[in-house]
């Protein structure tokens, strides 16, 4: 007879999130994951928060440069290009 | 202009794409830095040598990979040398094995006591909140290393897990674990944000 995998807590389910947005989990947690969601809106409701966190890292763009770096390194382009 | 014409500008010498490239690219650069030398003003040089051999480079640069992996990698490859000379050893998560959403928010079953709120509508709705991407930008800025530089590059820069991989020096596996505590602490700074000041 095959073993049943065991069922998830939450505890343990929320520390699967990123492998399985990533789509890196093995086939059985995926499986033992999924269905704990099924059951679960506050696991689904984290799963959703972690989602949207990578999105919004995904959409925040560079950091402003100060403008003393900028023209730091705009002198350095200008002394190469003098130079070369 | 994406990368590939800014490069065919400063091909040409253009120093606005020049600019432009370090606008978009030098803050990452001295995260990438920053994970293998040992201080801020060790990074800075880094990234200012990682520009120069940009310019000295330019004209060999083939396009097999992208822009942003070609200068990534020259970093990377700059910095670990430095960080060598330094004898800095390479950051590892001092937390690798602890649980990553606070116990106190489960009961003794391992079941929410403390759930999470959804936060999702507000997100989608709202991206361009300038606020909320505040939060999650302090939040990355905010994370230990190595996490802040594995989920800047994965997640901000949307490499593959392979290519921090291959730039970081670390394994799959560890990649993933780091990312995944990165993020984990990402969405818990913002879930505090939110709660705070009702994004």
């Amino acid at each position: 007879m095959k073993l049943l995998p065991s069922p998830l807590v939450c505890r343990d389910a929320v520390e699967l999130a990123s492998d399985y947005l990533d789509g890196t989990l093995s086939r059985r947690d995926r499986r033992r994951l999924e269905k704990h969601l099924a059951q679960c809106d506050a696991c689904t409701a984290y799963l959703d928060q972690m989602r949207a966190t990578i999105a919004a890292s995904g959409t925040v763009g560079p950091e402003d440069l100060s403008s003393d770096v900028i023209e730091g390194l705009v002198n350095l382009f200008r002394q190469y290009r003098s130079d070369n | 202009m994406d990368d590939a014409e800014l490069l065919e500008s400063l091909l040409g010498g253009d120093e606005s794409a020049f600019t432009e490239l370090v606008r978009r690219y030098h803050p990452t650069l001295l995260k990438v830095a920053r994970y293998y030398v040992a201080s801020a003003s060790s990074a800075e040089d880094v990234a200012q040598d990682t520009w120069i051999a940009v310019l000295k480079g330019i004209e060999r640069f083939e396009g097999r990979s992208s822009f942003k992996t070609w200068l990534l990698r020259i970093c990377a490859n700059r910095a670990r040398t430095s960080g060598v000379k330094e004898h800095r050893s390479i950051p590892v998560d001092p937390n690798e094995s602890g649980p990553t959403v606070s116990a106190h928010r489960f009961d003794q079953g391992g079941f929410w006591s403390d759930p999470p709120v959804p936060f999702t509508d507000a997100i989608d709705t709202r991206l361009d909140n300038a606020a909320l991407l505040g939060a999650v930008r302090d939040a990355i800025d905010n994370l230990g290393e190595p996490q802040q530089a594995v989920v800047t590059l994965r997640d901000v820069e949307g490499l593959t897990t392979q290519e921090v991989v291959t730039l970081l020096g670390l394994s799959d596996a560890n990649v993933r674990v780091i990312l995944h505590r990165g993020r984990a602490r990402v969405r818990e700074i913002v879930e505090e944000a939110m709660k705070g000041s009702k994004i």
